[in-house]
């Protein structure tokens, strides 16, 4: 039972240029207790698909599709019930989540701040559930009454992951929860996001751009690029043996130490990801492509079936043309 | 010249000098400590944010400087480029001392060039491409190249060799107007065209896309190939070290750990920190991998002894005190031992299984 | 086919196409012309942005209308009318008629031409005033923020000496001392308006100081001189231009108020000089409006102009304003 659905989701924001299309058509499930990766670069539309979900897109933004949180269509919701629903139901840990405390209010506070605002507890039960919460996520309970700027890095993103669970979602979004920390910080965060999750059978929303960390955390992958879902399968494999060749750049961009193929041969693609409202024509990954034949600026592929569980949207699949492994 | 640390012997067969050398080289921040605890007796401690290093740089060879945050890499590169002012130690340009005079500076600035960590804000936003460029040129006075090239051409040409062709067609952009890998060739061209011989580069792609990041590491790879051009790069990630560097130097609370060359260091390292900051490197399998324990490193208050052993796995397991060292890791400061051919560490725990002696640790600041 | 017949491009894609370029770039290859290239483009945009701005275009057209008043003085009005001894001027308190547009004061004079010649005035003092005002802060700013340490903390000591000056009484104790004299409230004016701009002024040098393309600069070997004039200067430059605007208004009442309470030059009549008389012969109370009205309308015009398009500067040039 899918507990996050988002079927054909567009979202179009309206600026001074013109329409620019950052999400053009993404289907995404979630099951409970499941964790499903999303990984993409700049302009892919990883974060708009985020900010949609919970409808906080600006105003002028047009977006269409189906958004389902345990069955409820989100885009339809009212206020009172979007209200309710955003944090209870479903939260987000943000990207450059450091920075989202208020560096004058005691994190204690703060996160019972996120309770209160639920009407889930009084003051005094908030603060003992945040105490509760703090110690879940690795922190000792006294440390309710520091401000932010006495935290580490790490200890912070932990206080995120606990405002996070405040009030019990079933849904959790993590949007590059790792990416300003160190390895070894990033590691142990990852270990406990993987912990609660599997202790509370949260659902789980991991967006990154490093793939590596992404295979550690989730279950099944979604790979986007230019707005759409490039390839998804179950996460070793689509790591191991992608179909789509973005996928097979975008792990290559994270060697692993030790595997001689990139020993002073590092792996790239040329140009850039493209910009929102310059997706190219036909296949729109195909500028880049080093396997791109004289269909792909012409035919825009879809997510064609491509194994137990996997879909990628080349044209070489259904060909059935195996994609060759990274250089 | 420190006897504790003999020549390395350079990838390449010819060249056997170092372009550049750094010896005993502290740099210390100030500490500052608030009225309250100022007058409550607080003293301020400094942050040694690099504490002793050793290292050479061989013509055309690729050094990787890796580490954590707040280890002292980037003040270590920054302090190579003049950027920070040591307290005490000697950076040797070809063999001669870099002394306070401003003329040989200025030459030094000109052979030795940066590329910073985020392209965006390393180029003035009110200046076009060609300005940032030719900035360089303009600044040391050169208006014809050495074979009587005009500025032009020196800027089309570092514009062509950092990949970005054709050269004329981005003269008048804006940063802004640029993608980010572009950008980052932007920087790497004014680095470019004045010629250097070595270039430091912090941190070069981490701000990047990841499938942008490919094509310059390989421009970078490239320009070591074409032009012979020493670099010094200073990364957190491991795996770009792989993927460029000949050696690897890892840093831990102002000192360097470990050095040699980057197959052994990466796939068979030696010193402790290393092969932990090695196994949390991510990978498909599971998480459950032994993290180091303790505080992250504070370069406000260094351990005594080794500097390491407060989170040392080997002193937590106990193999330490097996094999009889656990007083020396407690008490004795140590520097960077031969283990193997190349391959240096600075650690009481391998030095014994080696036979050897463990090596003096570099002389400490001289008040 | 086979994959891989359309590889990627050998070379980086172009940039995205930029509708200012509008000099072909096969001119350009004297650096001379790119860095004006680079300015007229940069001009152009900030116009086009600053056309956006509607308080920014009213702000501007009164100001446009203003000037051309002062340029043209004479050609508008008669300056003989004046002048109490000319046969041009009217009678006493004349209210406003079709000879003279603005009616009379005591002395007979035509109030419109007293109004339209005295823009000049008024319009001369504000902006020599700021520029006095705005080299010293800026200078002081810029070598404040920039070098830092001992230079820093004494030139802000100064700064806030200056600051605290009541400047009202040392024009005051000036005027008497060395008379009444446009040149005495211009340096009043100047001397006394300088720390506001000196701050925020020091304030965006030390920000620009710590930035990325600064350090970039410093590594490649620049001199302070090269940093201050092509680094911190660009960057500070259009604060400055903004602050300046808005100085000028405030400059421009402050000579207001000085001339009303008699400090100004009698001799040349600016707008506050004609508040003056006005009010020193009982305008107000004996109804004499139209005495009153134009000279007090045209200031608050005027400073409402500079004011509209420094605020419309303002948002455009203040990079904290911008990065919305």
């Amino acid at each position: 039972m899918s507990v996050l659905s988002v079927r054909d989701l567009t979202v179009t924001y309206y600026t001074q240029a013109g329409p620019v299309p950052a999400v053009r058509g993404v289907d995404l499930a979630v099951d409970k207790g499941e964790v499903l990766g999303l990984a993409g670069e700049s302009g892919c539309g990883k974060s708009t698909i985020v900010n949609a979900i919970l409808r906080l897109v600006p105003p002028k933004t047009k977006v269409t599709g189906q958004i389902l949180l345990d069955g409820e269509d989100v885009t339809a919701m009212k206020p009172g019930r979007l209200r309710a629903v955003r944090w209870s139901g479903m939260s987000v840990i943000f990207q450059g989540a450091m920075h989202a405390l208020n560096p004058v209010q005691r994190i204690g506070n703060q996160i019972a701040e996120t309770i209160t605002i639920h009407g889930q507890a009084d003051e005094k039960g908030a603060q003992v559930r945040a105490g509760a919460l703090l110690e879940q996520v690795g922190l000792p309970p006294r440390r309710l009454r520091d401000y932010p700027h006495e935290l580490s890095g790490g200890q912070k993103q932990r206080v995120m992951i606990a405002m996070a669970l405040a009030c019990q979602p079933d849904v959790v979004i993590a949007d590059e929860p790792t990416t300003a920390l160190d390895v070894m910080v990033q590691a142990q965060v990852l270990k406990l996001l993987k912990e609660l999750q599997r202790e509370l059978g949260l659902a789980m929303l991991f967006i990154t751009h490093d793939l590596s960390v992404l295979v550690e955390v989730c279950d099944r992958l979604a790979i986007m690029y230019a707005g759409k879902i490039v390839e998804e399968g179950p996460s070793v494999e689509v790591f191991r043996d992608a179909k789509h060749p973005y996928t097979t750049a975008l792990s290559g961009a994270f060697p692993q130490i030790g595997d001689r193929r990139f020993r002073m041969a590092p792996s790239g693609l040329p140009g850039d990801p493209p910009f929102p409202g310059g997706v190219p024509e036909g296949c729109s990954f195909h500028p880049r492509c080093p396997l791109a034949f004289d269909e792909c600026p012409t035919v825009e592929p879809e997510l064609y079936p491509a194994g137990d569980g996997r879909r990628a949207a080349c044209l070489l699949v259904p060909r059935g043309e195996r994609t060759p492994v990274a250089p | 010249m420190s006897e504790t640390m003999p020549a390395v012997s350079s990838p390449l067969p010819n060249a056997r000098e170092p372009v550049l050398a750094v010896r005993d080289l502290h740099v210390r921040f100030a500490g500052r400590v608030g009225l309250w605890q100022g007058l409550r007796g607080a003293k301020p401690a400094d942050a040694r944010a690099v504490d002793g290093v050793n290292l050479e740089l061989y013509p055309g060879e690729v050094l990787a400087l890796a580490g954590e945050s707040g280890c002292g890499k980037t003040t270590l590169a920054r302090t190579i480029m003049g950027l920070e002012r040591p307290r005490s130690g000697d950076i040797f340009f070809e063999g001669k001392p870099l002394g306070r005079g401003t003329r040989m500076l200025r030459e030094y600035r000109r052979r030795v060039q940066m590329v910073f960590q985020d392209p965006t804000a390393a180029l003035n936003p009110r200046q076009t491409i060609y300005e940032s460029i030719a900035e360089g040129l303009r600044v040391h006075s050169i208006t014809r190249g050495s074979g009587g090239e005009s500025e032009e051409q020196l800027v089309a040409r570092a514009l062509s060799a950092a990949g970005l062709r054709p050269p004329e067609r981005f003269y008048l952009n804006y940063p802004h107007e640029l993608s980010g890998g572009q950008r980052q060739r932007v920087v790497i061209a004014g680095a470019l065209v004045l010629d250097p011989e070595i270039i430091v580069a912090d941190e070069p792609v981490s701000s990047l896309d990841a499938s942008v990041r490919g094509e310059i590491l390989k421009l970078l790879l490239g320009l070591r190939n074409e032009l012979n051009i020493a670099m010094l790069v200073v990364t957190h990630d491991l795996g770009l070290a792989w993927t460029i560097a000949d050696r690897v130097a890892v840093m831990y609370l102002g000192r360097i750990v470990e050095i040699g060359p980057a197959e052994s260091v990466l796939t068979n390292p030696i010193h402790p920190y290393t092969r932990a900051l090695l196994k949390v490197v991510p990978e498909a399998g599971g998480i459950d991998r032994p993290f180091l324990a303790g505080e992250p490193p504070d370069p406000t208050s260094i351990p005594p002894g080794c500097r390491f052993n407060p989170r040392c796995p080997e002193v937590a397991s106990g193999a330490a005190e097996a094999a009889g060292v656990l007083p020396a890791c407690q008490k004795q400061d140590l520097g960077l031992q031969e283990l193997r051919a190349g391959h240096f560490a600075a650690c009481h725990l391998m030095s014994r299984e080696a036979g050897v002696e463990s090596a003096p640790a570099p002389p400490p600041l001289e008040r | 086919m086979r994959p891989g017949t359309i590889g990627p491009p050998a070379e980086a894609p172009t940039p995205p196409p930029d509708e200012d370029v509008r000099v072909p770039h096969e001119v350009l290859l004297s650096p001379r012309r790119i860095v004006w290239a680079r300015r007229k483009r940069a001009f152009q945009r900030t116009a086009r942005t600053y056309r956006k701005s509607t308080m920014g275009m009213i702000g501007l057209a009164i100001l446009v209308f203003f000037i051309l008043v002062a340029v043209f003085a004479p050609l508008i009005a008669d300056r003989t009318t004046m002048d109490p001894t000319s046969p041009t001027t009217g009678d006493a308190y004349e209210p406003p008629s079709a000879e003279f547009w603005f009616g009379t004061d005591n002395l007979g004079r035509s109030i419109y031409t007293m109004t339209v010649f005295g823009s000049r005035i008024s319009l001369t003092v504000g902006l020599a005033a700021t520029l006095i005002s705005m080299s010293i802060g800026a200078l002081i700013g810029i070598f404040a923020g920039y070098y830092g340490g001992w230079l820093e903390t004494g030139l802000m000591r100064v700064t806030d000496w200056f600051l605290v000056l009541p400047w009202l009484a040392l024009a005051i104790v000036l005027a008497s001392l060395l008379g009444r004299s446009l040149s005495i409230i211009i340096l009043v004016i100047g001397i006394t308006s300088w720390p506001g701009t000196a701050r925020i002024v020091r304030a965006q040098a030390l920000s620009v100081k710590t930035r990325p393309y600064v350090e970039r600069s410093r590594a490649l070997g620049a001199s302070n001189w090269h940093l201050i004039s092509h680094h911190i200067l660009p960057n500070v430059g259009p604060l400055i231009f903004a602050n300046t605007i808005l100085t000028v208004a405030i400059a421009i009442l402050s000579e207001t108020t000085l001339s009303f309470l008699g400090l100004g030059d009698p001799l040349a009549v600016s707008w506050g000089t004609i508040l003056e008389f006005a009010f020193s012969s009982g305008a107000a109370t004996t109804g004499k409006w139209w005495w009153l009205l134009p000279p007090g309308l045209a200031i608050v015009f005027v400073v409402l102009a500079f004011t509209m398009v420094g605020f419309a500067l303002d948002e455009i040039l203040n990079p904290k304003l911008r990065e919305r």
